[in-house]
């Protein structure tokens, strides 16, 4: 005999489940596993990981080490905002705040770099058009993410974190060349400039 | 005709039982009343919300200027998030209390009193919002910072709120001493429990950051940035979680109330309801998967509510409701094939179609794509675009929201005594809101996998110093997500119209007279499937191998082949992108 949803149930209503129910959950429990082991998974074979170098850093020096990594590298200038071309392998900063990310990165195509994300006031959102890549700035939190551009263009960062009605001109820019058109495609990969990788000597 | 169970339970809903006394019981009423009224208020000012900022994302239209756009933005979030939602689930509580256990209301007063001081924080954020003195968003993040009497209008909410639930568990120890029921809760009572629980959970949380950041906002102390978005989300994400205990308990109730819909296995559905319990709260990671704040094993573990075990509930209840509604029917004569059931169903019953849509929503869009957005790495190609407010429209909106209107077609006889006004086109209500919002919540998802922004006034990004091309698809998604949010809209108004109208100007429903109006309320309430007892204790001969509930085994199958390959699209959706760790 059945209750309804309604209806009290009187004595022991701890009974066996049907057949289906049991197969049911069994499945569904097999399934939870299976989400659950995806994301270890990933972690040892995937490309794209969360896990990052993560500090606290005082908004005001990380605004100092932005600066000096513009100073070290920066090669142009567009609309005001410089252009900075580091070397392969090296740590890069990303600032944002109300309502810009600074600098504007040129980076080379297949080379590794340890992108610092913060910022100096509100949350931000750091995406990377067109490719959906998104992280969480915030402020007082230096997340140093290992990327490794796949391919050469023009690409924008786009804040996707309300920061204040500015929010919709906070609009940055990354531009990926190739091996041979970067600044450090002869001298940082120690060849003929040709190493798709780029990636050895990248400290110097 | 009836068990005597079922006779005991039916008098109390209409009042007629003369041991709980009348007029206790018209301050059960007289509360469920309140808290139902200014939920639909609630639902009306963030409905005309909603309808702006979908006029201004709409970027063929663009209605308001930046400031008032983010400002309303934060009107449409507080008012459905928080007050709708909350005011509504108040009702319910006190609907699973005093009337399902035949008791009386306790503590009258402190209840008026609670409800009194839902009302005044609610006013005080609506003036902070109103006044433009809190353009912070739902979220609030900390540093952005809105007038202190933003947050002590929280903090007095959620004290009233407190109470009320309070009061609740108050009036399970009342019914079970004064011995107002025989056995244990029932099953809708139970899942009103767990909600009532999760609240609490939630509303710790909530003080445990509504408190301190108030007095930041007064410059008294500080608060990191990271740390408010993690306690935060312990309220934000896990008041959800009362939504979806409580509307999982509403479509038990709707399944009972309908079609005489049965409980498959009472083991099986309490204990996916303890689940939730349990695991929960954990889902505030669920915000935090991209942040610097937390390392990978904190997220992984978190995210997952301990090996999903969360998610597995959900399962359990995606299966054991429409299971449930399966056997009820099947145990009235409805046995024919796998789904003679499902033909014979009561489809224009506004109830009955509003538990299918809300099942099947939640499920198919909101469930599979929280789950997978949730996923740490798959969260890269999520976090912060319209995937988010996609899936959670799946969800609150055409989940939540849609089982709570499906009740209120039964509300309104049951409670108010009233007909329900344009029966006609209320019928159609459920279709019109869900397909709307299905098309607008597909839409946003489709926008967010090419990464468009939620949050976003001008997606043609105006005064920013580069220019930012999107697919030239993104025009078409956008137009659509609109229509598909007009159509919500008209739904949702159709809702309002009808329930105002009927409360306050409606006819009155004389008792035990429900035959004499067919065409003015509900099916389920003329014929009344939860008082007749089924033919047959058996289980009734069903077609093929695949046990009692064949139709909806296949129903099931279905749902698991389109979350496995959704899930796994997402994978390699993530593997074509830039490296990054």
């Amino acid at each position: 005999m059945y209750e309804n949803g309604i209806q009290s149930p009187k004595g022991v209503w701890w009974k066996p489940a049907h057949r289906a129910e049991k197969v049911w959950i069994a499945i569904a429990f097999g399934w939870c596993m299976v989400l659950f082991a995806m994301m270890p998974i990933w972690h040892l074979r995937g490309g794209q990981n969360v896990s990052g170098i993560r500090h606290k850093v005082e908004a005001a020096d990380f605004r100092e080490r932005t600066n000096e990594f513009i100073a070290a590298y920066q090669v142009g200038e567009d609309r005001g905002m410089p252009i900075v071309e580091p070397p392969p392998g090296s740590d890069i900063y990303l600032l944002g705040m109300m309502w810009q990310w600074r600098p504007i990165l040129r980076l080379q195509e297949g080379a590794e770099y340890i992108l610092h994300l913060s910022s100096v006031d509100v949350n931000h959102g750091f995406n990377l058009h067109p490719f959906n890549i998104n992280f969480q700035v915030v402020p007082g939190y230096d997340y140093g993410l290992r990327i490794t551009p796949t391919e050469a263009g023009e690409f924008r960062i786009v804040c996707n974190e309300f920061c204040g009605v500015g929010h919709h001109m906070m609009v940055g820019r990354v531009e990926v060349v190739s091996a041979e058109e970067s600044r450090w495609g002869g001298n940082a990969s120690g060849g003929d400039g040709g190493d798709p990788n780029g990636q050895a000597g990248g400290d110097q | 005709m009836s068990a005597s169970t079922s006779q005991a339970a039916i008098p109390s809903l209409f009042r007629t039982c003369p041991s709980t006394g009348l007029k206790v019981h018209d301050h059960a009423e007289r509360l469920i009343r309140a808290h139902a009224v200014v939920a639909t208020v609630m639902l009306l000012v963030g409905g005309i919300a909603a309808l702006l900022v979908l006029l201004t994302r709409w970027q063929a239209i663009h209605l308001l200027d930046a400031v008032w756009f983010y400002r309303i933005l934060t009107v449409h979030g507080m008012n459905m998030l928080i007050f709708f939602i909350i005011f509504f689930e108040m009702a319910v509580l006190l609907f699973a209390g005093p009337i399902l256990l035949n008791c009386r209301m306790p503590a009258v007063k402190t209840a008026w009193g609670a409800f009194g001081l839902m009302v005044l924080g609610m006013l005080l954020v609506q003036w902070t919002m109103w006044t433009g003195q809190a353009d912070v968003l739902f979220t609030s993040y900390v540093p952005l910072q809105a007038h202190s009497n933003f947050y002590l209008g929280v903090i007095l909410f959620a004290v009233g709120t407190l109470i009320t639930t309070g009061i609740f568990f108050a009036t399970l120890v009342v019914a079970k001493r004064e011995k107002t029921y025989e056995g244990s809760v029932p099953l809708v009572t139970f899942g009103a429990l767990t909600a009532a629980i999760i609240a609490v959970i939630t509303l710790l949380h909530g003080a445990a950051i509504y408190i301190p950041t108030w007095f930041w906002s007064m410059g008294m102390m500080e608060v990191d940035a990271q740390v408010y978005r993690m306690v935060w989300w312990g309220l934000g994400h896990s008041s959800q979680q009362i939504n979806v205990a409580a509307m999982v308990s509403i479509w038990y109730l709707l399944a009972t109330l309908t079609v005489g819909g049965v409980v498959l296995n009472q083991k099986v559905s309490r204990i996916a309801f303890v689940l939730y319990i349990l695991f929960i709260s954990m889902a505030s990671a669920h915000h935090l998967l991209v942040d610097p704040g937390m390392g990978s094993a904190w997220k992984v573990w978190n995210t997952s509510y301990f090996m999903y075990m969360a998610v597995l509930a959900s399962m359990i209840h995606g299966f054991t409701v429409p299971a449930g509604v399966e056997m009820g029917m099947r145990l009235r004569g409805f046995t024919q094939g796998f789904f003679g059931w499902l033909k014979r169903a009561p489809w224009g019953d506004p109830g009955f179609s509003s538990l299918v849509l809300s099942v099947v929503v939640f499920g198919f869009v909101g469930g599979i794509t929280g789950v997978t957005f949730g996923t740490e790495q798959i969260n890269i190609i999520a976090h912060n675009t319209l995937r988010i407010p996609g899936h959670f429209h799946a969800t609150v909106v055409s989940g939540t929201a849609m089982a709570f209107m499906g009740l209120t077609w039964y509300v309104i006889p049951l409670i108010f005594r009233k007909r329900i006004a344009f029966y006609p086109l209320v019928k159609i209500q459920p279709y019109l809101f869900a397909f709307g919002m299905l098309l607008f919540s597909l839409a946003m998802t489709f926008a967010g996998t090419f990464g468009a922004p939620r949050r976003l006034w001008d997606m043609t990004y105006s005064g920013a110093p580069f220019d930012v091309q999107y697919s030239p698809a993104m025009d078409i998604i956008i137009a659509v997500m609109a229509i598909g949010g007009l159509m919500g809209i008209v739904g949702g108004g159709i809702y309002i119209l009808a329930t105002v109208w009927s409360v306050f100007f409606g006819k009155p429903l004389p008792e035990g007279k429900e035959a004499e109006y067919v065409g003015s309320i509900p099916l389920g309430l003329i014929r009344r499937p939860w008082t007749e007892t089924p033919a047959t204790d058996e289980d009734p001969e069903a077609p093929g191998r695949f046990g009692a509930v064949p139709g909806t085994v296949f129903l099931v199958a279905i749902f698991f082949v389109a979350f496995v390959v959704y899930y796994f699209a997402n994978w390699a959706l993530l593997s074509f992108t830039w490296q990054v760790g």
